[in-house]
């Protein structure tokens, strides 16, 4: 009876974590000033009062968020709104733009990245990426696994490197006839999951993940969530995503950004998936989750 | 709004018309090329192909045309080709790497960018004479096969700095930040991702290189080739001719053999300039396929 | 303003609720006037007219399930849909419990009643009130409004034990009344469960604009 359902999802639908296998406690999260305190999961990574410019435009404001471990956080909001910059300041991407500029803390594990004596070649080996169009070396599925243990000077055998990642990225079956073959030979979806395979063959703590399934098809998109939510019990991940149901099925914290009126980005809410889109407390993110704006 | 009939066909006959006199006159404008180079070549082949044989190319110049042979310049030319190649492909691949993946983008960068540009484009016996001057005598090389070969290279050079420019600007940036995600550094990003990514169009620019400089005769006439050389180089600080040379004396002489002799050298020449770039384009293919798969 | 196809839908399905919530109204109106007059053809016409009630019901269900499958209606728009998907139910539960009012009233119209009618007939009003109030607290999205309707329950219930209490009275004294007696207080009981139903309404207006459900109805007993 549709009344027993109706009275089952009411059961569901304030518990947080959507879509994890084993159903968590019931998270608050007061809120300060533009950013937020998660009591339960240890943030593996923070931002703290970010502010991104490029050369004298401002791209990011006074963005606070803390992003916890071993869960998949969200990252919404419309078009220009600096998703992409803010994403990429976690593993020093936005480095390679010119007229970059970071002011505010950016924090991995508790300490600053963006000091000098960082080094950059050591963040982004603790922090992979996966880019919103698939982006495989113009080499064979072998190489482009390889090529990240190698030139990190890993030891061990090389082969069981790549066939360790293949396989945690759910690809091994799919391709282990033909591994020396070019990964231009591969389908959307598959190029995207060695993409996937080749950052996590490096061994990283965070996978930063920016639209990586906007440029494949549904049913490809379907098995990088699935593909996402195994991972989560390993790795923190962290995703940019245009559809909003996507960041409702596949992530446990979603962090919405806007674009102010002189094209800033900030947060202007954060908080347990299931709450935000079901009882946002920001007019504003309620006005772009139900699609009366942007 | 919606077009009448009548209208819209009349139009349609004029497009239609239109693009086919275009398809027309690019055809034709392709069989000029072709017609006029088979003239040229049959030409050629008609007045010397009978003079090509093994003692043709094993012989050396001599005052009786029957016994003239090429075997001097064609040496000389796969040695120059050869030190040339040396010398200016890694420097033009190294600058233009330096260029397009480590110079900051500022008024410097754009200035040696510009001259390069414009060194592509200087006479070539501008770099005889730049040649003469430094390698000839200022470097004591004489008139050596070294010292001809490092004029061509700088001739070259700008030709091959263009052309890989090109090469790893057409690498996808994608490529580059994909790499840096993985924890590249940046040279382990240019040299193990991006070079490979462009060796098809680097080689592309050695051809084009060294097919203008296997035509060269201004340069190395300046710096002193000889014309008469009854002996091949037996290193880089030899004496030396080349084909086009060669082929230059032959042409100037008044007997009818003469001019035989010249155009069995222009086959010769032809042919190791087919044999080069088929060589580069084999490679290049190679290259091709390993990246696209 | 975008999604104005959803919009529009998003009304439709909300009308139709206030809709199918006029004809439970009528349908009480109407059963304590058939009990009061003793008219078998307004009780026949109560009984056939629950179907249309029952219809309407899974009408809107089906509009909320195509609402939810095509359009992925997320925060408040959601909580709005799965408002009106509960709400019906309870609406079509009370027309049930107007239908038992309208067949006792076709069972004692043969016979005189009992006594006049005046605390189930008030029942009946106050629960109308209560509905149709809980009502417009959902159109404007009130939820004090529906705080203070849930507390006018009390009074139900107050006037049921009455009702109770004194067929019970009538009842012991004699013991030929008990038939229609036993009648009466099944029809208090049915007003008494309608307003019990309208504070489940109130609860699904405090969900739908704050966001979380709050037990309104809490027995004294």
């Amino acid at each position: 009876m549709i009344d027993e359902q109706l009275q089952n999802a009411e059961r569901l639908v304030p518990v947080p974590s959507v879509g994890r296998p084993e159903p968590r406690a019931e998270v608050s999260a007061p809120q300060k000033a533009a950013g937020i305190a998660s009591e339960h999961a240890e943030a593996v990574l923070e931002a703290r009062g970010l502010n991104v410019f490029y050369g004298h435009f401002q791209a990011l404001r006074n963005v606070s968020i803390e992003v916890p471990g071993r869960d998949i956080t969200a990252i919404i909001g419309p078009s220009g709104c600096g998703k992409s910059t803010f994403i990429r300041c976690f593993n020093r991407m936005n480095d390679t733009i010119a007229g970059f500029r970071a002011e505010g803390e950016v924090l991995f594990q508790n300490q600053s990245i963006y000091e000098r004596r960082i080094d950059v070649v050591e963040v982004r080996r603790r922090i992979g990426m996966v880019f919103q169009k698939p982006n495989p070396f113009p080499k064979s599925i072998y190489e482009n696994v390889a090529f990240g243990p190698r030139i990190n000077g890993y030891e061990g055998r090389l082969d069981e490197i790549v066939e360790r990642a293949l396989h945690r990225a759910a690809l091994w079956d799919e391709v282990k006839d033909k591994i020396r073959q070019n990964a231009f030979a591969l389908s959307g979806g598959q190029q995207q999951r060695l993409c996937i395979a080749r950052a996590l063959a490096i061994e990283p703590e965070v996978i930063l993940m920016d639209e990586p399934c906007s440029a494949l098809d549904p049913v490809a998109t379907l098995k990088i969530e699935d593909l996402m939510r195994e991972l989560a019990r390993d790795y923190t991940i962290v995703i940019v995503t245009h559809n909003m149901q996507q960041a409702a099925r596949v992530s446990d914290w979603t962090a919405v950004m806007m674009m102010s009126e002189d094209r800033a980005g900030e947060c202007i809410e954060f908080g347990a998936t299931n709450e935000i889109f079901t009882n946002p407390k920001d007019k504003r993110t309620e006005d772009y989750i139900t699609g009366r704006f942007g | 709004m919606t077009i009448a009939e009548p209208v819209f066909r009349r139009r349609l006959f004029l497009r239609r018309s239109t693009a086919l006199g275009f398809s027309i006159l690019c055809v034709a404008a392709t069989l000029l090329a072709v017609v006029v180079l088979g003239i040229l070549l049959v030409q050629v082949a008609s007045k010397g192909l009978d003079r090509v044989s093994w003692d043709f190319i094993n012989s050396f110049p001599s005052r009786k045309p029957e016994d003239a042979g090429i075997k001097a310049a064609l040496w000389g030319t796969l040695w120059i080709m050869g030190i040339t190649a040396i010398f200016a492909v890694p420097v033009g691949l190294g600058a233009a790497i330096y260029l397009e993946e480590y110079a900051p983008r500022n008024w410097l960068t754009r200035v040696i960018q510009v001259n390069i540009s414009n060194l592509a484009g200087v006479p070539s016996v501008v770099y005889g004479l730049l040649g003469l001057a430094v390698f000839v005598r200022a470097m004591q090389l004489e008139r050596s096969v070294l010292a001809g070969a490092l004029t061509m290279a700088l001739l070259v050079l700008p030709i091959i700095i263009i052309a890989a420019q090109e090469a790893l600007r057409a690498v996808p940036n994608s490529i580059r930040e994909a790499a840096y995600a993985v924890g590249a550094s940046r040279s382990q990003m240019v040299f193990h991702q991006i070079v490979p990514a462009a060796l098809p169009g680097v080689l592309t620019g050695v051809i084009l290189a060294l097919s203008r400089a296997i035509g060269e005769t201004a340069p190395l006439i300046t710096i002193g080739a000889l014309l008469f050389v009854p002996f091949t180089p037996h290193g880089p600080l030899d004496k030396f001719t080349v084909l086009p040379i060669q082929i230059f004396n032959w042409t100037s002489r008044p007997q009818e053999a003469f001019q035989q002799n010249a155009a069995a050298g222009i086959i010769v020449l032809l042919a190791v300039l087919l044999t080069m770039n088929s060589i580069a384009i084999f490679l290049r293919n190679r290259f091709q396929a390993n990246a696209r798969g | 303003m975008t999604r104005t196809a959803f919009e529009r839908q998003l009304l439709a399905v909300q009308e139709d609720m206030l809709v199918m919530a006029g004809m439970v109204e009528t349908a009480i109106e109407r059963g304590i006037e058939a009990l009061k007059t003793r008219n078998v053809n307004l009780a026949q016409q109560i009984i056939e007219d629950d179907l249309k009630i029952n219809r309407k019901r899974y009408e809107t269900e089906d509009k909320c399930l195509e609402l939810i499958a095509t359009q992925q209606p997320l925060a408040s728009d959601l909580r709005t849909i799965v408002s009106v998907l509960h709400i019906t139910v309870d609406l079509e539960r009370m027309g049930d419990h107007a239908e038992g009012i309208a067949k006792i009233a076709l069972m004692l119209a043969d016979e005189p009643p009992l006594k006049p009618y005046i605390d189930i007939p008030r029942m009946a009003q106050v629960g109308i009130e209560m509905l149709m109030g809980s009502l417009e607290a959902f159109k404007d999205r009130d939820p004090a409004r529906a705080r203070a309707i849930c507390d006018q329950d009390d009074e139900v219930d107050a006037l049921y034990e009455q009702v109770y209490r004194e067929l019970l009275t009538f009842m012991i004294n004699d013991p030929r009344t008990i038939q229609r007696a036993t009648y009466l207080i099944w029809t208090a009981h049915n007003l008494e469960r309608i307003a019990d139903r309208v504070t489940n309404i109130c609860e699904r207006v405090i969900y739908l604009v704050e966001g979380h459900i709050e037990e309104l109805n809490v027995s004294k007993y």
